[in-house]
């Protein structure tokens, strides 16, 4: 992508802090409001696709680069394994709740919910990331 | 009939015509930003339906992600079809 206009970008640079911490609140509050892990990962993956639409690849890769993607899917998917093998180990099943639950409403309650979501949004805002650098990648190497 | 149930039907109404014109665009563009505008509807409608999580998950999906991965087919092939 060669980029685009001066008001795309401008509007690009503005609106990215915002829709990160829009994507993140709909993250952390995923076991209280609607919402939860994926709609928030795929949020926080359109805040970085936004910057790289308007200013191209290398500037994109500034703020999540190709190694940093695959490591932090990597991450994401270690966290969900490892949850659930904390409740094969200390309780009966897969993905049983092993922490304490807390007061209906709070952010910290719920036991391991809100660490499963914060897996799946890291997994699925690196997944769709790279998705789109495996894309443009695909048709550079095609082109030389 | 209700208000909400009638607001409901023209909102499902207005999806498929804008569905039709996406069909009918002969320049692909504009056809990806009349899909995305068909996507927004359709996430009312969920809203309307009691189920604001689908709603979340098809305006994050339908009308951010696929929008863009259009836009970059499109830079990468023809514009017209």
């Amino acid at each position: 992508m060669a980029g685009m206009t001066v008001i795309v970008r401008t509007i690009a640079r503005l609106l990215f802090p915002f829709t990160f911490l829009f994507g993140a609140y709909i993250v952390l509050h995923g076991h209280l409001t609607p919402g939860g892990g994926f709609p928030g990962g795929v949020i926080i993956a359109a805040s970085v696709v936004m910057l790289l639409l308007a200013y191209g690849i290398e500037r994109a890769q500034k703020r999540m680069g190709l190694l940093q993607a695959e490591v932090l899917e990597s991450i994401g998917g270690v966290a969900i394994v490892v949850l659930g093998l904390f409740g094969l180990l200390l309780g009966a099943f897969f993905l049983q709740n092993v922490f304490p639950l807390g007061d209906l409403g709070q952010l910290f309650s719920a036991g391991n919910l809100p660490l499963l979501y914060l897996g799946v949004g890291i997994k699925v805002t690196a997944g769709i990331i790279l998705i789109f650098y495996a894309m443009l990648f695909a048709f550079r190497e095609e082109k030389e | 009939m209700s208000l909400d149930l009638l607001i409901q039907n023209a909102m499902l109404v207005f999806l498929f015509v804008l569905c039709l014109i996406a069909i009918e665009l002969k320049d692909l563009l504009y056809s990806v930003i009349v899909l995305a505008g068909a996507s927004i509807t359709l996430a009312v409608v969920f809203f309307m339906l009691q189920a604001p999580d689908i709603a979340i998950t098809q305006a994050a999906v339908g009308a951010g992600v696929t929008t863009v991965l259009f836009v970059i087919a499109i830079s990468r092939t023809r514009r017209k079809e």
